[in-house]
């Protein structure tokens, strides 16, 4: 393998010019050689499905793959609270670069500043494409679009639909694909994973799939591969997260060479279901913006035991309202969740586990009448409901962070293309904008901007320099590698023939890398985690339980293939978390934090992107460092008190 | 609390199929009905039995992918509920539960519980779209879309395409999904421009694979989404008025 080079490709100018420029200065494939191009995306959740439709219209001929049944399934579609975009429509002072600023802030400086502008600049555009393909956005009596705010920002340019974002985005995706594969232009293939990418001299060939009904494993190949495969909040096990998001793509293109930036970067969201029994199979968001009308408290007293109602004012601690006077309730995510952990572990947590904090209705329905915050969160209340059997319009919600994002991936440079040639990473699976911490109702944004709005120009500047090469035929033995080894890989977990179950595993993984790489992270426990992961990965491989065949559907043969990825991955992430001697963000070590228990970043030591190359099964990733300049955002101190 | 399930198994399409009876213990009665099925699975594992297959991931009533039959109604007894946001405190300790999948002709078993229903994708395939290329749409708010109508299309737009409604029809027909999908798009000032071809399209499409629909109204008691089925009622109104407006070939009419 060559030796790595990091080159963010950033292009020059001032940061309001640059992807205008570079849009400029890319080369462009005439309409005529599109056609010529196969192109491979895996994944339609919003930034695959958006991604594959717009590159169909565009002329490429494009297959895609996903594991899901329906292309309209995919994680996304859970989304609930909402999506930005610089529009300004509240005249609130809001503007591309504000959310440029906000997005750069709220990630605690571990981002790129030019792709984070470029995505508050393409962030308009994609509520215009939205609209016109019917996505009922909230709207106002006099039928113009409604905007609310979300954590970690002072304006309101959060988009909605009910509760319901992710589904109404992802309809629009999955509608505008399908329109493509009727047309011919896309070949789809559902549940279909992705087990393998193909490697030619270096560059993204193809890949490996097996076919999740008839266990067939095949290769295609294609003249570039995109990977739009989500996130991996599942290393958990218990996360927000679908059960089957998970990282056994972005994984696998890992280990043929993709480095893997910052895996240390996740998110706990605030505001989730607290567990309730052991044979929890997932937590339940409840939607950030719940967090404009709730208040959060714990009783002064953690011996308190008198129920929520009963307990009047004086008695009860607005903490973030009292430590967080400017932002309050809406603080960003990292840090309000920190803080109810901080009540919990004091012994304050309410609920009969003493495992949460309360959020709290009760002024906003005084003030606005129920009425008002029906229209608003009333599918989340019934979801509350469902979940818990309490009545939240009664008695104050229960909430405790859970797993819900990932803001670290696959390192990609401005194009969105890995340091593999070829092998472009878009959505939640790649690292790009976010820096430490994502601010609610980005993701979406994100996800659409790569798939509508970035990809399709810069995917065409690389296979410009590709044109009248046909793709690599699979039958190269790059593809019989591949193919061998995904074979092997089935086969050996059919033959372990121990006593557990994947998920058996993936629930003890999980505890560790809750207990050790969760929302606060010591040394001592990160290298505890490091002893840890390896002994029951080595377990996972000696007592694996893999019942039936490889020729049928078969749940547990694809989850041990996910559980094995997780394992290799949530090592590579307490060494990066173990690394990296700061808090930033999602990170927070304790042994870097200020008098008043804030992330205390440390800018001249860690003021970069930590990309991680594979070396080998047997031997610790490599380190690479890309430095990240600030050249309009001053490195501050993310204060929101 | 404690359940006797009689599950269906099937070990593909062309196996006869037919139930076995488990014993799911220690339920408690916050845990999900798809969270005894994992249990229930993990016993089976245990046993050296293979686990009972099914299709979910959301877990949260949205993505559409969990459903089967539950006491013979599709996601169980509670209203508007998918099975995955089905609570073990809606069943009486002790009970007998029946779980089989989708019954319907159109959404072939793949294996247990899981079913194929890739035949609502072709219907969405044939017009469930609105054709507007990335990078051609005008500025937002130059299109006001009043309240209402919005949140009527939304009403429709809610459909999870889980296959309730099918599977609840004795006709296994698919009418409550094709109405919710093509009204989403037929009720907004967006989609007028492809309305009666969208229709004639979407609705002729489901007719290859599904039944005919009598009114018999079980779609709309299935469905987890409270969908009505005063969609059906547009989108029949839709479908004869497109059958002439279509054939008048140019775009006579378009505009009601
Ligand atoms: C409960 C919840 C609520 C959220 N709410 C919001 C919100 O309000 N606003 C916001 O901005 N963000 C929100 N987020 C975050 C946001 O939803 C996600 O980050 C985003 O949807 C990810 O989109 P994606 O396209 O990158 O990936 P996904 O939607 O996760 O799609 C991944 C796709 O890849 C496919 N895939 C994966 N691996 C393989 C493989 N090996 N082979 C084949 N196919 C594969 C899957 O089938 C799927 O189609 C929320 C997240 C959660 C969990
Ligand atoms: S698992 Fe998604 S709707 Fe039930």
């Amino acid at each position: 393998m060559s030796p790595v080079t990091l080159d963010s490709r950033i292009p020059d100018g001032p940061i309001e010019d640059k992807w205008e420029s570079h849009r400029f200065n890319m080369r462009l494939v005439n309409p005529a050689n599109k056609r010529r191009f196969d192109v491979i995306v895996i994944g339609t959740g919003l930034a695959g499905a958006s991604a594959a439709a717009t590159m169909a219209e565009l002329g490429y001929r494009v297959k895609v793959f996903t594991f899901h049944d329906s292309p309209r399934r995919a994680h996304s579609i859970a989304a609930q609270g909402g999506i930005n975009a610089a529009k300004n429509y509240q005249n609130d002072g809001d503007s591309p670069y504000r959310l440029f600023y906000d997005t750069v802030k709220g990630g605690d400086f571990r981002s790129r500043e030019a792709n984070v502008y470029r995505l508050a600049q393409v962030s308009v555009d994609i509520i215009d494409q939205c609209v016109a393909q019917g996505v009922p956005f909230a709207r106002e009596y006099g039928g113009m679009l409604e905007n609310r705010s979300f954590g970690g920002v002072q304006v309101s340019r959060t988009f909605y639909a009910r509760g319901q974002t992710g589904q109404q985005l992802l309809l629009g995706a999955y509608q505008a694909l399908m329109r493509q594969v009727s047309l011919g232009a896309v070949e789809l293939h559902p549940r279909t994973e992705m087990l393998d990418l193909v490697t030619v001299d270096g560059s993204a060939r193809g890949v490996v799939v097996r076919d999740l009904l008839t266990g067939e494993i095949s290769s295609h190949a294609a003249h570039a591969v995109v990977l739009a495969t989500g996130g991996y909040g599942n290393v958990y096990y218990l996360s927000t997260n679908a059960k089957k998001s998970n990282a056994t793509a972005i994984w696998r293109a890992h280990k043929k060479g993709a480095l893997f930036a910052n895996p240390c970067y996740t998110q706990i969201h605030p505001t989730c279901i607290p567990a309730s029994d052991e044979f929890q199979s997932k937590l339940t968001l409840m939607s950030e913006s719940l967090r404009n009308d709730g208040r959060i408290w714990v009783p002064r007293d953690s011996a308190d035991t008198r129920p929520a109602h009963a307990i009047p004012e004086e008695d009860r601690d607005y903490y973030l309202e009292r430590q967080y006077p400017s932002f309050g309730n809406l603080v960003p995510r990292d840090v309000a969740s920190r803080a109810a952990k901080r009540q919990v572990d004091t012994g304050r947590g309410v609920g009969p586990k003493k495992n949460g904090v309360y959020l709290d209705f009760a002024d906003a329905i005084d003030r606005l009448g129920r009425e008002v915050i029906e229209e608003r969160y009333g599918n989340l209340f019934e979801m509350y409901e469902r979940i818990t059997g309490e009545d939240p319009y009664v008695l104050p919600m229960r909430i405790y962070p859970a797993s819900h994002y990932t803001m670290g991936g696959l390192w990609v440079d401005y194009n969105l293309m890995s340091n593999v040639p070829g092998l472009f990473v878009i959505g939640e699976a790649n690292f790009s904008d976010h820096g430490a911490n994502r601010l609610g109702a980005s993701a979406l944004m994100q996800g659409l901007a790569d798939g509508y709005f970035v990809l399709p120009y810069t995917i065409g500047d690389y296979l410009a320099g590709l044109l009248g090469q046909p793709p690599v035929s699979t039958s190269h033995p790059a593809f019989s590698e591949a193919q061998q080894g995904v074979e092997d890989q089935v086969r050996q977990f059919l033959s372990i023939g121990g006593t557990r179950s994947p998920d058996d595993f993936h629930r003890e993984l999980g505890k560790i890398v809750w207990d050790d790489i969760g929302m606060e992270r010591t040394r001592e426990g990160l290298e505890q985690a490091l002893r840890d992961i390896p002994a029951l990965k080595a377990e996972f491989y000696r007592d694996l339980r893999v019942l039936g065949t490889g020729e049928t559907v078969n749940d547990s043969l694809e989850k041990a293939a996910r559980v094995a990825d997780f394992f290799e991955l949530a090592e590579l992430m307490a060494r990066d978390a173990l690394h990296r001697e700061e808090s930033c963000g999602g990170h927070f070590r304790v042994e870097h934090q200020s008098a008043d228990g804030e992330a205390q970043r440390d800018d001249e030591h860690f003021s970069y992107v930590g990309a991680w190359e594979w070396t080998g099964r047997d031997s610790p990733q490599t380190l690479h460092r890309e430095h990240l300049e600030f050249e309009n955002v001053h490195l501050a101190t993310r204060s929101y008190r | 609390m404690k359940f006797t399930l009689q599950v269906w198994r099937q070990a593909g399409p062309d196996d006869r199929g037919h139930f076995e009876t488990y014993e799911a213990q220690d339920v408690s009665d916050e845990m999900s009905f798809l969270e005894v099925l994992d249990v229930v699975n993990e016993d089976l594992i245990r046993e050296g039995k293979e686990p009972i297959q099914f299709d979910h991931d959301c877990r949260e009533g949205i993505c559409g992918s969990c459903g089967m039959m539950i006491n013979g109604q599709p996601h169980g007894p509670q209203r508007g509920t998918a099975t995955c946001q089905l609570h073990m405190r809606k069943f009486k300790d002790g009970e007998t539960i029946v779980v089989e999948p989708w019954r319907a002709a159109s959404f072939p078993i793949v294996r247990d519980l899981v079913v194929n229903r890739s035949a609502f994708d072709r219907i969405v395939e044939a017009g469930g779209y609105i054709s507007v290329n990335t990078g051609s749409a005008v500025e937002a708010n130059m299109l006001p879309v009043p309240k209402s109508v919005s949140d009527a299309a939304m009403d429709a737009a809610a459909c999870i395409g889980c296959g309730a409604c099918v599977a609840a029809c004795p006709n296994g027909a698919a009418q409550l999904f094709t109405a919710a999908k093509a009204q989403h798009l037929n009720l907004l000032p967006q989609g007028q421009a492809e309305r009666w071809t969208r229709t004639e399209a979407m609705v002729e499409t489901m007719e290859e694979y599904f039944g005919s629909c009598t009114m018999h109204r079980e779609c709309e008691a299935a469905c987890p989404k409270n969908i009505s089925i005063d969609f059906i009622a547009y989108l029949n109104r839709d479908y004869v008025k497109a059958k002439t407006v279509n054939r008048n070939l140019t775009g006579q009419g378009l505009s009601q």
